[in-house]
């Protein structure tokens, strides 16, 4: 064995014990970056936004990335999650934090019923089927103008300050909202990484390997299915939760299926699969709308054409090329 | 039921078929390349969108509707046969995802480039004068346009049926669906099949559009909402059933006008309750293969 070979050697240990280390505190790390971001963002709204979108594409990577199951109807989940975190505020004058839980059981809630008949079908079908469901979610919420303002979306959502324990905390400070809705997303990504890391995460991905070696190894594979997809929509709830609070307002386009469609923009963008991958893929897909609104109005066409080659020539996302890459 | 006379709900079945055959005509491109290629394709509605358009293009430049009728499927066909060997085809090989999220993409592209060269408001599309008026069909008056547009969805049928069943291209087509290896060895050019089959399916897309342009206007975003609707009509009926896709198509299209009669507000819901209830008794649909949900 000569010394170029050995050096080799060496530095792939030292990728292997760092990689080793970074996957082991994947969620301390990605709480740290989210710590230090509004530092690097040209505005703090944006950034907030990135913290929203990157929860959501979070939970939709659980089911997507993880599972391998491609839903098309998660803008139901964030949306009732928004729109009843809403409501409790509006409507039943409730508290900000019970509004959010609110929002977390609506979320979950919502997945179920959408999982339970949706669960029944697989692959493509399930595309379909979840986008239809969805579709309909948005014409009941349509429908129930008392409640939700129909059209005009639901309005009034005014949280001014946040009572944290005899702390009052200024919500329209942006950099506080920042720091609020930070708060959630990182207890997000330990819980994340706690699901994954458990049993029960190893078998989420034997489900999506192999089915029928997971079957035989003793595991309801149905019943995984649905449990991931109804934990993906506690996620999603919490992201719109945190999405009414921070605009104030719930349009009904956050029930429209371009809303399910950019969840899956992200999560492709960012890298599916990968812990870090929809965080980074809010961020660049956020930061390109922004670059490219400033440009022309037709925004859609260039990131829908960067869309496209995506899935052409960079399937893995930005991170999950890095990850190969990296990978000894 | 008092306010309903038996005429009134008649003359709504009528109008459920005549909305009907419309989603027939797009689901059954959905189905066929579905069925051949496997390929869902999330544009399918965006194909719908610029065979309206086109349509609205041809009657601009001077043309008249009965024009209309060849040139816009023969623009949006040939318009699918370059996405189909351009962009999905060096997709296949990589999961059912990839081409998925291709054609999604691409839809967004489409409304986008129409929104540029047309604007983003709707147009009127105007009923051509000799099919405007009504005509008595023994319970009442119905719209003879709607009338047209059963008639139009008939004869597309026909000729795909006769194209499928009757000629040797037809034979290839069967055969490739069910297995495209063994045709692939019989010495068939399946790559080329693929391509003819996606670019008849954009066609009765574009047709499609075009036939429900004078009903509804033309706006960008028309592919968006029927492309969900298909997908309730491709469940019901089958994934890659063609029968599936007309049975399944009018059932849905008398289920909204019936709900419609009956309680409007609940028209858009009453489609995806169908859905439900279909896919916890039969989870494959009326003559889907239980083989395509795995």
């Amino acid at each position: 064995m000569n010394e170029m070979t050995q050096s080799l050697q060496r530095t792939q240990t030292r990728m292997t014990n760092w990689l080793d280390f970074a996957t082991r505190h994947r969620a301390s790390l990605a709480s740290l970056v989210v710590l230090v971001f509004p530092l690097v963002m040209p505005f703090s709204a944006l950034a907030v936004n990135i913290l929203i979108y990157g929860l959501y594409a979070l939970g939709f990577n659980l089911v997507y990335g993880y599972l391998g199951l491609l839903s098309f109807g998660h803008a139901a989940l964030f949306g009732t999650g928004a729109y009843l975190c809403g409501i409790a505020i509006v409507h039943l004058g409730l508290p900000w934090y019970a509004a959010i839980a609110i929002g977390i059981v609506a979320g979950l809630l919502m997945a179920a019923a959408i999982g339970v008949l949706a669960i029944r079908t697989r692959g493509i079908y399930f595309a379909m089927v979840t986008m239809a469901l969805s579709q309909c979610v948005y014409y009941l919420f349509y429908q129930a103008v008392d409640w939700t303002g129909g059209e005009n979306g639901l309005r009034g959502i005014n949280v001014r300050t946040i009572d944290l324990f005899g702390l009052k905390l200024d919500f329209i400070n942006p950099l506080t909202r920042y720091y609020v809705i930070a708060a959630f997303v990182i207890a997000a990504f330990f819980v994340l990484s706690r699901i994954l890391a458990s049993p029960f995460g190893a078998v989420i991905e034997a489900v999506r390997e192999n089915e029928v070696r997971a079957r035989a190894s003793g595991y309801n594979a149905t019943l995984t299915r649905l449990i991931t997809f109804v934990l993906s929509g506690g996620f999603c709830g919490l992201a719109g939760a945190l999405q009414a609070l921070h605009l104030s307002i719930v349009p009904i386009e956050i029930l429209h299926y371009d809303t399910s469609g950019i969840v899956v923009m992200i999560a492709l963008l960012g890298g599916m699969g990968t812990f870090f991958g929809p965080m980074i893929g809010a961020a660049t897909f956020l930061l390109l709308e922004n670059l490219v609104s400033v440009w022309t109005v037709h925004w859609q066409l260039v990131v829908g054409a960067i869309f496209m080659m995506c899935v052409l020539f960079f399937p893995s996302g930005i991170w999950g090329t890095l990850i190969a890459r990296v990978k000894p | 039921m008092a306010g309903l006379s038996f005429d009134l709900v008649a003359l709504q079945l009528f109008a459920g078929l005549a909305l009907g055959a419309i989603y027939v005509l797009f689901a059954i491109g959905l189905s066929l390349i579905f069925g051949m290629l496997t390929v869902v394709n999330f544009a399918h509605g965006a194909f719908y969108m610029v065979g309206a358009y086109a349509g609205l293009y041809v009657l601009m430049l001077g043309g008249n509707f009965w024009l209309c009728l060849f040139a816009v499927p023969l623009v949006v066909g040939l318009f699918g046969l370059l996405v189909e060997r351009f962009l999905i085809r060096p997709l296949y090989g990589r999961g059912i995802d990839y081409p998925l999220l291709l054609t999604f993409g691409l839809s967004y592209v489409m409304v986008e480039l129409v929104r540029i060269a047309f604007g983003k408001t709707g147009y009127p599309f105007d009923t051509p004068e000799i099919l405007q008026g009504a005509v008595n069909i023994g319970v009442g008056y119905f719209p003879l346009y709607r009338l047209f547009v059963i008639g139009a969805t008939a004869a597309v049928l026909l000729a795909l049926w006769l194209f499928l069943e009757k000629t040797s291209f037809g034979l290839i087509v069967r055969a490739g669906a069910r297995d495209p290896q063994i045709v692939r060895v019989l010495g068939v050019d399946v790559a080329r099949v693929w391509l003819i089959v996606f670019g008849i399916g954009t066609a009765i897309a574009g047709f499609a559009g075009l036939l429900a342009a004078p009903l509804q206007g033309v706006i960008p975003e028309m592919g968006a909402t029927i492309l969900a609707e298909a997908f309730v009509v491709t469940v019901v009926g089958g994934m890659g059933s063609i029968g599936g896709a007309v049975l399944a198509g009018l059932l849905v299209g008398v289920v909204v006008s019936m709900t419609s009669l009956i309680a409007p507000e609940m028209a858009k819901v009453s489609i995806f309750a169908l859905m439900a209830v279909v896919l916890i008794v039969r989870p494959q649909g009326f003559f889907g293969r239980a083989g395509l949900l795995s």
